[in-house]
């Protein structure tokens, strides 16, 4: 249960060192369990590599790695990230209420990334079993070399969308510039359709599954191949 | 009549040329194989020790101490790692090595008093069990990273590049994506992976300052720091890598060996390890950080006079590879089985090679049982006899370097100096910039003038 308790941490009163050791050693045991995070300004690597079930709310804008590493901490941004938010997130959640920068939840191993606003380019690079769900558009390489997991994108993907996929799926809403080498558009089935429909719930977004298509691998480069012409 | 014209081979076309463009045309692909470069470059054994004489008076070997003790990551953790040697051992991935490899390097490195690396594809449990100093790779694949290891480990390694491969990724073909290393890597059993050569959350110096950051908070600045440089530009990436915080710099030279890359990278990408170590140092020294930040070398370290010249020449340390895997067997004829020697010599020939010669870790088939996933072979590589052949060879070469560090008239092998070296060829002097043997001469110094 979340405490009702909160805690503010000024961000031009302590540094973002003093923060993280606050997160990673007192936030939940010997203070409250919810903290805000006042004057981000931008600031890079605040709340990275928590491990405790706690809220944090970020008031205003993060630089890079905002939440890195994070495991099971929901941690709500009202502003914008810089690049590689919530990167190599192993469980929990973390929500950009505004847009995010380049490679948005790369490496991700669990949790849920829910960007509201649009996402810069690979979004979702090397992908390794998180969920990501962005409300507007992705920019070009989303999903590079994605190994499991899923992308739910509500708006347009740019161009070179699932390059060098392994078993990561995508989901797009809206126009797909191009597919990446050995991504390809497949039917959805039921299964597709349920889990476009169980993402889309928990970020609330309100839009039907059967708008979207699928992308996945198509397998080509699971193997050295001859045929298979310069896409090593 | 035959003139001999007509018998002689083209030097631009070879016998090895030729059988290159005729696979090539067979297969329209390039080849894949494990080590390092097997082609001759300047290196250690072109450098010889000015030992002591009448003008320096020497260590008793016996009865005077020499210290080896090496502390790295001074510059910014609160924990820095001390070792009680300077020879460390390289980052080598459970998928490549078995794990039975990885428990007996582990305990070797333990007994030794060194640290051992994780590699490409995360941290195995008997790995962090059996090292008392582990040093966490953070890879551009990511394979298996995550902060619960990344919370274990003493120290962390930004691998940026790799001597074997620098600008390339690792490879692991089908046959050692076994259930488990699949599992680690969250990949599909039995495909040919291809590692990232880029990592994916940063690019470039002034992002890889910030991500160094982001290690550093998630470890409450607690452990060291290091960046691994394959070596190419290295005055300009060490300076980088120093700018961007890093405790220690890795710096691993063309000879060092990969489990599996193109050859066309291992034989013709990075410059030696002789060019890079001077280079790296006067980096250093430019950036007025000697000392500060530490200098562990890689790429062909095999003997205790190359790590000796290593330490001459402003390395704080070292890191071995292959020849740790050489220590365990690799290339050797047969394995030992408990009992007996077993010759495996028909294997090796089934790979279409033979000991001594083996180059063929990509595929698995590792007849001594040390680059394998398959049971049957990694079971020829017993824990408990790999970590005592590791641990016998680590020891040697930790003589062979007080012996050297004591003939030079040195207490500590960290005292080993450039001046105690001269070159034996004019490569090797202009690269290292020593004096040729037996002159004052340094290729590329300006002439000194007559007195
Ligand atoms: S003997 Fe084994 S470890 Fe050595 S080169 Fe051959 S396959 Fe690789």
């Amino acid at each position: 249960m979340e405490s009702l308790e909160l805690e503010s941490i000024d961000l031009q009163k302590l540094s973002v060192r003093q923060l993280n050791h606050y997160l990673h050693h007192e936030i939940g045991t010997t203070s409250p369990s919810r903290v805000e995070i006042l004057n981000p300004n931008g600031l890079h690597n605040i709340a990275v590599g928590l491990d405790a079930p706690v809220r944090v709310d970020v008031r205003g804008h993060g630089g890079y790695f905002l939440g890195g590493m994070n495991r099971q901490a929901r941690i709500v941004v009202h502003g914008n990230v810089g690049w590689s938010v919530a990167e190599n997130m192993m469980s929990g959640e973390v929500q950009v209420k505004g847009f995010a920068s380049q490679c948005a939840g790369a490496s991700a191993h669990g949790g849920l990334l829910f960007i509201e606003g649009s996402a810069s380019s690979r979004c979702g690079i090397s992908l390794k079993g998180g969920d990501i769900v962005v409300g507007g558009h992705v920019g070009h390489m989303s999903a590079f070399m994605a190994q499991a997991g899923h992308l739910v994108v509500c708006g347009d993907a740019g161009a070179g969308l699932g390059d060098s996929l392994y078993e990561a799926v995508i989901y797009v809403r809206g126009k797909i510039h191009s597919l990446g080498a050995d991504a390809r558009e497949e039917p959805m089935a039921e299964e597709d359709y349920a889990t476009v429909g169980q993402l889309l719930s928990r970020t609330g977004l309100d839009c039907s599954p059967r708008e979207f298509k699928r992308v996945a691998s198509a397998k080509t480069l699971y193997h050295w191949n001859v045929d298979a012409d310069q896409e090593y | 009549m035959t003139k001999k014209i007509d018998l002689e081979e083209s030097f631009l076309y070879d016998r090895h040329v030729l059988e290159y463009i005729h696979r090539a045309s067979e297969h329209g692909l390039y080849d894949i194989r494990g080590l390092g470069a097997k082609r001759r470059v300047p290196n250690f054994d072109d450098l010889v020790f000015l030992t002591a004489s009448a003008s320096r008076y020497p260590l008793e070997g016996y009865r005077e101490k020499c210290l080896t003790r090496t502390v790295l990551g001074t510059r910014r953790a609160k924990k820095p790692i001390t070792l009680d040697i300077p020879i460390t051992i390289a980052g080598m991935s459970f998928g490549s090595l078995s794990a039975n490899v990885k428990e007996a390097i582990g305990r070797a490195a333990s007994e030794v008093g060194t640290s051992t690396t994780t590699g490409d594809g995360g941290m195995t449990q008997e790995e962090r069990a059996s090292s008392k100093t582990l040093v966490y790779q953070c890879l551009p694949s990511r394979y298996g990273f995550n902060p619960q290891d990344l919370k274990q480990a003493d120290a962390i390694e930004m691998v940026i590049g790799q001597g074997a491969k620098p600008g390339g990724g690792g490879m692991l073909l089908g046959l050692k994506v076994s259930p488990r290393v699949a599992q680690m890597r969250t990949l599909p059993e039995g495909i040919d992976q291809r590692s990232a050569c880029r990592h994916p959350d940063w690019t470039g110096p002034d992002d890889l300052t910030i991500k160094i950051n982001e290690l550093r908070e998630i470890t409450d600045w607690q452990i060291p720091i290091y960046v691994k440089l394959g070596a190419t530009r290295v005055r300009d990436d060490v300076k980088l890598a120093v700018k961007a915080g890093a405790d220690v710099v890795v710096v691993d030279g063309m000879q060092g060996g990969t489990a599996a890359t193109q050859q066309v990278f291992i034989e013709h990408a990075g410059i030696p390890t002789l060019p890079a170590v001077r280079q790296a140092v006067e980096a250093l020294d430019e950036m007025d950080v000697l000392g500060e930040v530490q200098l562990v070398v890689s790429g062909g370290i095999r003997t205790g006079a190359d790590v000796a010249k290593a330490l001459a020449l402003g390395a704080d340390a070292v890191s071995l590879g292959q020849a740790v895997l050489m220590a365990l067997g690799c290339n050797s004829p047969s394995y030992f089985d408990g009992q007996e020697q077993v010759d495996v010599s028909d294997e090796y020939a089934k790979l279409g090679t033979g000991p001594g010669y083996c180059h063929h870790c990509q595929t698995g088939l590792c007849p001594v049982g040390v680059t394998t996933q398959i049971p049957e072979l990694e079971k020829r590589l017993q824990p408990d006899w790999g970590a005592r052949r590791l641990k016998n060879y680590l020891q040697t070469l930790t003589m062979e370097l007080t012996t050297l560090a004591r003939a030079c008239g040195k207490s500590n092998v960290h005292h080993l100096e450039r001046e105690d070296l001269v070159a034996l060829t004019v490569e090797a002097a202009a690269m290292a910039k020593l004096p040729l043997a037996g002159t004052d001469w340094i290729p590329g110094d300006p002439p000194k003038r007559e007195s």
